[in-house]
Parts: C-alpha cells; sequence; structure tokens
C-alpha cells in the first residue's frame, strides 16, 4: 500500500510546487503593478476562506460550474480530443435546461418531480450535440477540433444571445434575460442557510462516476489509449479510434452542457447573456491543474472557485482588479507544464 | 445611386474588418509554416491592442503601431518559452497566453483607467489616400484610402510568399515545420527558427489589435479582440497555409462580417445576433468544404524534440 500512496501523492506535489510558483510570480507581478501583495493575498483568502458560509456560498458555489466544465476537459483532453469549447457547450445546455423549465410554468410539488431531471437531460443532450458537430468534422472531414469547437462557442454566445433577446425573453419584455424557472425545476440546496446547492454534489457524484470509468474498466482503457496515440491504438487491432473519439466528444459536450444549467437551476434561477465569466476556459487550467484525473478535478475545481471567489474580495478589499485573477489562473496552467517538463528532465539526467 | 454607395459602404466595412484579421492569419501562417500552432495569438492581438493604446497616449498613433507589435510580440515570447524551449503542449500553453493576456491587460486596463467604463479617446492613425487609384469607383475608396496597416497588407501578401516559396530561408522555414527531425540533420537549427517564427507571428498579431484600438475604433477596451486571433487561425486554415489563400479567406471572413451592416441598410430583418453569429457559421462551413483538399504542415503541434514514451 505504501507503494501506491507514493503514487497518488506524487501528483499532489507537483500540483502543490505549480501553485507555489504561481502564487511567488503574481506576488512579484502585483508588487510591479504597484499593489501590496500580502493585502491582496489575504482579502483573497479572507474572501475564499474567511468563514463557513463564505467557504460554501462562495467557494463552493463557485466552484460548481468549474467541476463540472473541469471534468468535461480533463476527459476530453485524456482522451486526446483538443476540447476547447466547453464554453459554448456550457452555453447549449443552459439554453435548452431553461427553454425546457420555463415551458411548464405551473409546474411545482410532487406532480413536478419529473421536470428537474428532464431539464438535466436535455442540457446534457445540448451540450452533447453542440459537440457533436466538431465530433462529425473531426472524424469524417478530418477538420482539427482545435479551430471548430473555438468556432462553436461564438456561435452559442450570439445564439444565446439571440434567444434571451428573442423567443425566450421573459414575458415583461424588458430585460435581455429569461423567465425565472419554476420552483420544481429548481436544484435543491445543500445546506440550509448557505447559497450551495446540489450542483456540486452531482459535480463530485459524476467525477468519482468518471474516475470509476476512466481506471476501471475497459472503456477507459481504450480512451486512455486513443489519448496516448491514435495510431498505436489502432495498430493493436482491438479497436477502432473513431467510436472512442465521438463518444469522449461527446460526454465531454454533455458534461459542459450540465454545467451550464445546473449554474441557472442552482444559483440564477434565469438565463442571460453573461451567465459565464468564461469557466469554458477557465475549466482548461482546472483539468490541467487536475493532470487530467477525474477525482482530482473536485480539488482543483475548488482552488479556483476560491481563487474566483476571492477575487471578488480582492477587488473591493485590496483594490486590486479582478482580471488579475484570470491573469494568474493561466500562470497557473504555465506553471503545471513547467513542472512537468522540469520533472522530466531530472528523470532522463537521471537515466 | 443608392446602391452602389451601400456597396461602397460595404466594400470599406469589409477592408477594414478583414485588414486585423489578415495580419494576425499571415503572422499565425508564418509560425504554423514552422510547425507552431499559436494560439496564444489571441493574446497577442489584445496585448497589442493595449500596447498601441498605449504608446499612441505617450507619443501618436504611430509610436502606438509600434507598441502594439512590440506588446504583440512580448506575449508571443511568453509563448515560445513554453512551446519551443520547454517543448510544452503548443494547444495548451496557447490557450493560458490568451487567456493570461486578456486577464493581465484587463488588470493593467483597469489599473491605469479605472473601472469606471469611461471610454478612452485615441488619436487615431491617419488615412492615407493614394492618388487617381482611390478614385475608382465603389472599390478604390475602400481599398486605397485607408490607414497604414491597409498597404501593410497589400506589401506583406506577396512579400510573404516569396519568402516562404522562393528563398532558401523559407525552404528552411519550411523544413523546420514539415520535418524537424531532418532539419536538425541538415544542420538547420530548429528551435532557433521556430522561436524567429513565433515572435514575427505575434508582432503581426499585435499589430493586428493596434489596428483594432487606433484604426477601427480609437479607444481601448477591455476583450475587445473578442476572438479576433481565433478566428485568424481558421483564417490560416482555410488559406491553406499560404499567404495569398490567406488573403483571400481574411476578405471572406471581413464580407461576412460587413454583411450585417450591408442588410440593414437593405431593411433585411434578421436579428442582429444572429448576423453576427453568421461569420462563424459560415466559417465553420468553409472548414468543412474546402478542408479536404489542403493539407498542415507535417510536424504541426508536434512536441520537438520528440517525448519519450
Amino acid at each position: 500500500m505504501t507503494v501506491r500512496w507514493g503514487a497518488a501523492l506524487r501528483p499532489a506535489g507537483q500540483a502543490a510546487a505549480a501553485l507555489v510558483a504561481t502564487l511567488a510570480v503574481a506576488a512579484a507581478l502585483l508588487a510591479i503593478g504597484g499593489h501590496s501583495p500580502v493585502e491582496a493575498f489575504s482579502a483573497l483568502v479572507r474572501g475564499a476562506f474567511g468563514s463557513w458560509n463564505r467557504f460554501a456560498s462562495f467557494t463552493l458555489v463557485q466552484a460548481t460550474p468549474l467541476l463540472l466544465t473541469g471534468l468535461a476537459v480533463a476527459i476530453a483532453f485524456k482522451a486526446g480530443v483538443w476540447n476547447i469549447g466547453a464554453e459554448g457547450q456550457l452555453y447549449a445546455g443552459a439554453l435548452a435546461g431553461v427553454a425546457v423549465a420555463v415551458s411548464f410554468p405551473g409546474a411545482a410539488g410532487a406532480s413536478g418531480l419529473w421536470l428537474l431531471p428532464v431539464a438535466l437531460l436535455a442540457a446534457a443532450a445540448a451540450g452533447a450535440l453542440w459537440a457533436a458537430v466538431p465530433a462529425a468534422m473531426k472524424t469524417r472531414l478530418g477538420v482539427g477540433e482545435v479551430i471548430t469547437t473555438l468556432l462553436m462557442n461564438f456561435v452559442a454566445l450570439f445564439l444565446a444571445q439571440y434567444l434571451v433577446q428573442g423567443p425566450l425573453q421573459e414575458a415583461r419584455g424588458v430585460f435581455n434575460q429569461t423567465d425565472e424557472i419554476p420552483a420544481a425545476a429548481a436544484l435543491p440546496s445543500l445546506l440550509p442557510g448557505s447559497r450551495l446547492h446540489a450542483g456540486f454534489l452531482l459535480g463530485v457524484v459524476l467525477a468519482g462516476a468518471a474516475w470509476l470509468y476512466m481506471t476501471r474498466t475497459p472503456g477507459g482503457f481504450r480512451m486512455r489509449a486513443v489519448g496516448a496515440s491514435t495510431r498505436a491504438a489502432e495498430a493493436s487491432g482491438r479497436f477502432a479510434a473513431q467510436p472512442v473519439t465521438w463518444l469522449a466528444f461527446l460526454v465531454s459536450g454533455a458534461l459542459a452542457g450540465l454545467a451550464g444549467w445546473v449554474q441557472v437551476a442552482g444559483v440564477t434561477g434565469r438565463m442571460y447573456e453573461g451567465l459565464s465569466p468564461g469557466w469554458g476556459y477557465t475549466a482548461i487550467a482546472v483539468a490541467l491543474l487536475a493532470r487530467l484525473n477525474p477525482a482530482a478535478v473536485v480539488p482543483a475545481a475548488v482552488v479556483f472557485g476560491a481563487l474566483s471567489a476571492g477575487g471578488g474580495a480582492m477587488q473591493r478589499d485590496a483594490g486590486v482588479p479582478e482580471a488579475w485573477v484570470r491573469g494568474t489562473e493561466a500562470l497557473l496552467i504555465l506553471a503545471v507544464l513547467a513542472v512537468d517538463r522540469g520533472l522530466e528532465a531530472a528523470r532522463r539526467r537521471r537515466g | 445611386m443608392a446602391e452602389t454607395a451601400v456597396m461602397a459602404s460595404f466594400l470599406t466595412a469589409a477592408v477594414g474588418l478583414a485588414v486585423p484579421l489578415a495580419l494576425a492569419a499571415l503572422g499565425e501562417t508564418v509560425s504554423e509554416r514552422a510547425g507552431v500552432i499559436n494560439i496564444g495569438i489571441e493574446g497577442s492581438v489584445i496585448c497589442g491592442a493595449l500596447g498601441g493604446a498605449l504608446g499612441s497616449l505617450a507619443a501618436g498613433p504611430y509610436v502606438g503601431l509600434a507598441g502594439g507589435a512590440t506588446a504583440g510580440c512580448a506575449a508571443a515570447l511568453v509563448f515560445a518559452v513554453f512551446a519551443v524551449h520547454l517543448n510544452t503542449d503548443q494547444i495548451i500553453t496557447g490557450a493560458a497566453v490568451a487567456l493570461g493576456s486578456l486577464g493581465f491587460t484587463g488588470a493593467v486596463f483597469q489599473s491605469r483607467f479605472g473601472a469606471t467604463g469611461v471610454a478612452l479617446e485615441l488619436e487615431t492613425v491617419p488615412a492615407w489616400e493614394v492618388p487617381l487609384l482611390s478614385h475608382i469607383p465603389i472599390a478604390g475608396p475602400a481599398l486605397f484610402h485607408g490607414a497604414a496597416t491597409v498597404y501593410l497588407v497589400y506589401l506583406l501578401v506577396p512579400a510573404l510568399w516569396w519568402f516562404l516559396f522562393r528563398t532558401r530561408w523559407g525552404l528552411a522555414l519550411r523544413a523546420v515545420g514539415e520535418a524537424p527531425e531532418a532539419a536538425q540533420a541538415a544542420g538547420l537549427p530548429v528551435k532557433a527558427t521556430r522561436t524567429l517564427a513565433v515572435l514575427f507571428g505575434g508582432l503581426l498579431g499585435g499589430l493586428a489589435g493596434a489596428h483594432l484600438s487606433l484604426v477601427h475604433t480609437g479607444t481601448f477596451s477591455e476583450n475587445m479582440s473578442a476572438g479576433k486571433g481565433f478566428v485568424a487561425i481558421a483564417i490560416v486554415v482555410l488559406g491553406r497555409w499560404d499567404p495569398r489563400g490567406v488573403l483571400a479567406a481574411a476578405l471572406f471572413f471581413g464580407c461576412a462580417e460587413a454583411l450585417q451592416f450591408a442588410l440593414q441598410a437593405m431593411d433585411v430583418d434578421l436579428p442582429y445576433p444572429l448576423l453576427l453569429a453568421l461569420p462563424y457559421v459560415l466559417s465553420l462551413a468553409a472548414l468543412a468544404g474546402w478542408f479536404g483538399r489542403s493539407r498542415a504542415p507535417a510536424a504541426l503541434a508536434l512536441p520537438w524534440p520528440k517525448r519519450p514514451g
């Protein structure tokens, strides 16, 4: 058992090293920008962990969409699918879930219990559909998914804009947002007295399921094999890579789609243009910090949830623009990559 | 008469919108020909827009253009240090540089000008009118009455084509992008070539950004690159890694974006957001239709030297 613990702890150590390196560079940049790093970091920590309620209502709530999109990216990347389109898939999911939910404004009580699961399914299906376009273009036409998933993000954003100021606009017709979803479609609260909703639990359960699938099933093995090398996987003659690639796209899209609807059903209650501040992109950083391990996506998402929850406090209490946080996320990606390469180089030197 | 006026203003809008895309895509073409896909070009564009704004405030619009080019280069330098020298994954590194640039430009902008959102007014790059040519009916004003960046595109397309396909340096650069092992065996400096190609791409990406702030809008706002760098990468594919094709693809995209103005002028009642989505849908369709006949540089996006295991 000791050996296995060591193997499990090494990635955690690497992630910690990357975090420390990021904080050091971020502190230096803050100092150059004329801010006090100590003041900024302490505001950030207070904002994210200052009280039990801050942790549950802000950090964990912010972590929820990052957890689901982070899983989406981790699974896709592990299977060699460069899905940069979680943002668009998130919007597609949110739109589909909301469209279903607001169609049944009277749903309530025991007779309305079906609405939430149906909306969840609709969101997952819409996210998967949004990922199916790049999947078809990659497998049938050989068009790289990096570009197509990026382009699909913009189509989704504009589609959302159109829908919330057109067909799905609230009945009052004042703001560019949908009507409020009926109570039966909302996700229940997880902790009474806090804003934490059942979406977080759903994310944790899905992370566990994804981890089991990737590490303990033949399907997961196929995904990892295709991700390691499509050509080698096909040359083994055991299976074709294309169905695996399709599956990775669809699962990834479905998870990102869920993220969008879970945010509406658990937090906002309505859909509007700027629903996501870029979670689909931050998800890349989350997945990478988790080293593409679905189980590790949970703590990685909490780290980024804390950054985002603390970012607001940093702006309020220390006068540091929130945009710093997004820059810091990018630093973290680079730090993870650098730590990775550094370790590899060290291994090679040892022979 | 009204139709020619609509046509002329449509073309002017199309060329104006195509110029930043063409600049960024020409830069990305050079980088991808050397085997490096840099989706961080989006970061070069936004850094260029801010660099252009700061330069213009300090010492006028031409210094602004230089500032934009420098800032775009700086973003590309970060990318090159990681993706070329540390040999990290090109796509993830590019995404990080794009994300980081969007964040830090926003932070710098807010620190310097406040978060209140008062629009910044910048001195724009003056338009040059080419005698005679600018009086050609309909197309003349669109093509021959523009800022320096427009003419730069006219110069760059033939120059880059000639460089890439008719010079020994261009051959070396393409060899590095097709077969880095063979190129190294032949004595070519693979990493240095790739670094220079990426920096050149960042320089043009920065100029594209400076065009946005100093020609197109006369202001800077957060996230104003709005995915133009990402679109440029699609344009490189559509243009089949050839400067001439890239120019054509950029013009196609510029026309698709300008269509919104023409349709509005003709009272076609399409919802505005759908018009905005049109260029992205069209480029997806174009990728699906044309891609089968083109081929990316063989070593594009692959780690070099090859990673063990």
